[in-house]
């Protein structure tokens, strides 16, 4: 099943490289990935980021979608795609192609979860993201879900209505309904963690902890491509900083 | 794989769609760019009804999601080859899901003004693999008749110059530049786009129509041909025929 299932990707020909973090809402990934794009651009490296569901083309499109509630599960997932697709032509390939490493905030596995709950195939939305760069790291953190929701629940305004899944009329209320999606989709994201190959991370750690993982994980990735100039570099930068500090 | 019969999905099924509940009819016009294919629809949708069906007519990037996106991006200069698909088959799961299938659980003819094909022969023609966009547009339903309107690039080339008058941007595949100006890679995209379609023909039990032909011409052959898809229809047309000679 599992191999059957084995998500063709498009290999990742370039000199850059590809990470991404994935996780349910409230996990910390972003916390995460931004710690980390900002020790990699302090270490002289050229660093890209983006951000899922963030392409100028696209936006006006979904806005409309979430505004009018006009989305069913396929044209949900095939918008995000589109906007990955964007992205990807106009920004992250480019990157990659000069030497940057590329850091984003949510990937494919994103829609393989979360699309997947919401009613999609999961053999249609592998196919859908073929075109999608097989990223070099993939970082899972993972978090159980009653900490997730004390994160979220506490600290942000209102969940909005695809956020919580209201569209998949599992509850009337919005926090219950919350509750149930991302219930879900941690079980997506589980069941996918081999499949995928993901680098899981324990989320429940500290901040400190955690980061201090994902640099040892992406120094041991990373080190031949920065070490042979492969990663686009300001070189100065690089030997200041490492003279300066050790790197861990 | 042989094709499944009308009204069936290709090979993927979309989420909340039984086919049992659908009992319209689905009728394709395919072909490429400036072939005549508006011409017919609108002729086609004004014989029908007038035989008393019900008629939606749709097309591709009309839909109330993705319609404008798609009008807007390409306006700007950024838009990709696969962003490009990606955007045209959200449009047609749109249409598909709240216009299409909605009417043809309502008993009635649908015209589509191109379907997935097309969009699956500009992929090809820009380079996309053929597999993976025929998964990805998997979930279309599968048309009671498609008619191809097929022309050769000169044919082509003589419409667009006698009629608009212009080479437009994306019908010359100018977003990937195929040739130095709008003409060489209009040539080169179109025939490219031509062979993807061709391709497809056999596969997906394309009826060809010789797009040379006078669309007077045209017309009568799509009629006949619809008309057969409506048996008991005929007969009342027919009497109505003898009634007025």
């Amino acid at each position: 099943m599992a191999l059957a299932l084995m998500p063709i990707l498009t290999p990742n020909r370039f000199k850059g490289k590809l990470i991404v973090v994935e996780g349910i809402d409230g996990s910390g990934k972003s916390t995460q990935l931004s710690l980390l794009a900002q020790w990699l651009r302090s270490q002289g490296l050229a660093v890209a980021f983006s951000e899922w569901n963030s392409s100028p083309l696209v936006r006006d499109t979904t806005r409309r979608g979430k505004k009018k509630q006009m989305f069913t599960p396929t044209t949900f997932s095939l918008i995000h795609a589109t906007d990955f697709a964007d992205r990807q032509e106009r920004y992250i390939m480019p990157m990659l192609k000069a030497g940057a490493i590329v850091c984003a905030d949510r990937f494919a596995y994103t829609a393989f979860a979360r699309d997947v709950v919401r009613g999609v195939s999961p053999k249609w939305v592998r196919n859908v993201y073929r075109f999608a760069i097989q990223p070099n790291l993939a970082f899972y953190f993972r978090v159980p879900l009653e900490v997730a929701l004390g994160r979220i629940l506490g600290g942000r305004d209102s969940i909005k209505y695809y956020e919580a899944g209201m569209d998949l009329n599992l509850s009337r209320r919005i926090e219950e309904s919350f509750r149930l999606f991302q219930g879900r989709i941690l079980e997506e994201y589980d069941a996918m963690t081999q499949e995928m190959g993901f680098h899981v991370i324990d989320a429940t750690g500290s901040i400190e902890d955690q980061q201090a993982q994902m640099r040892e994980v992406v120094m041991q990735k990373l080190s031949d491509a920065i070490a042979t100039g492969q990663i686009l570099q300001d070189e100065r930068a690089y030997r200041a900083n490492t003279a300066a500090a050790p790197v861990l | 794989m042989p094709i499944p019969p009308p009204l069936q999905f290709y090979n993927e099924p979309l989420p909340g769609v039984d086919p049992a509940e659908l009992q319209g009819k689905l009728i394709v016009i395919e072909g490429p760019d400036s072939v005549g294919r508006s011409t017919q629809v609108s002729k086609l949708r004004a014989w029908l009804e007038q035989r008393g069906h019900a008629v939606l007519d749709t097309g591709l990037a009309r839909g109330a999601l993705a319609g404008k996106g798609i009008a807007d991006a390409k306006e700007g200069n950024t838009l990709g080859p696969v962003t490009m698909t990606m955007f045209y088959v959200t449009d047609f799961a749109d249409r598909l899901e709240n216009e299409i299938v909605p009417a043809l659980r309502a008993g009635f003819v649908v015209i589509t003004d191109r379907y997935i094909f097309s969009l699956m022969a500009r992929g090809i023609a820009r380079g996309e693999d053929a597999v993976w966009l025929e998964k990805l547009a998997g979930f279309a339903l599968v048309p009671h008749a498609v008619y191809y309107l097929r022309a050769d690039v000169p044919t082509l080339v003589s419409r667009v110059v006698m009629g608009r008058g212009s080479f437009d941007f994306w019908e010359s595949g100018m977003d990937l530049r195929f040739g130095p100006d709008m003409y060489d890679s209009f040539i080169r995209y179109q025939t490219r786009v031509i062979r993807a379609l061709d391709r497809m023909s056999k596969k997906y039990e394309f009826k060809s129509i010789d797009a040379s032909k006078p669309a007077d011409q045209i017309f009568r052959e799509l009629q006949r041909s619809i008309g057969e898809l409506f048996p008991a229809k005929r007969t009342d047309a027919k009497k109505r025929r003898s009634a007025k000679a």
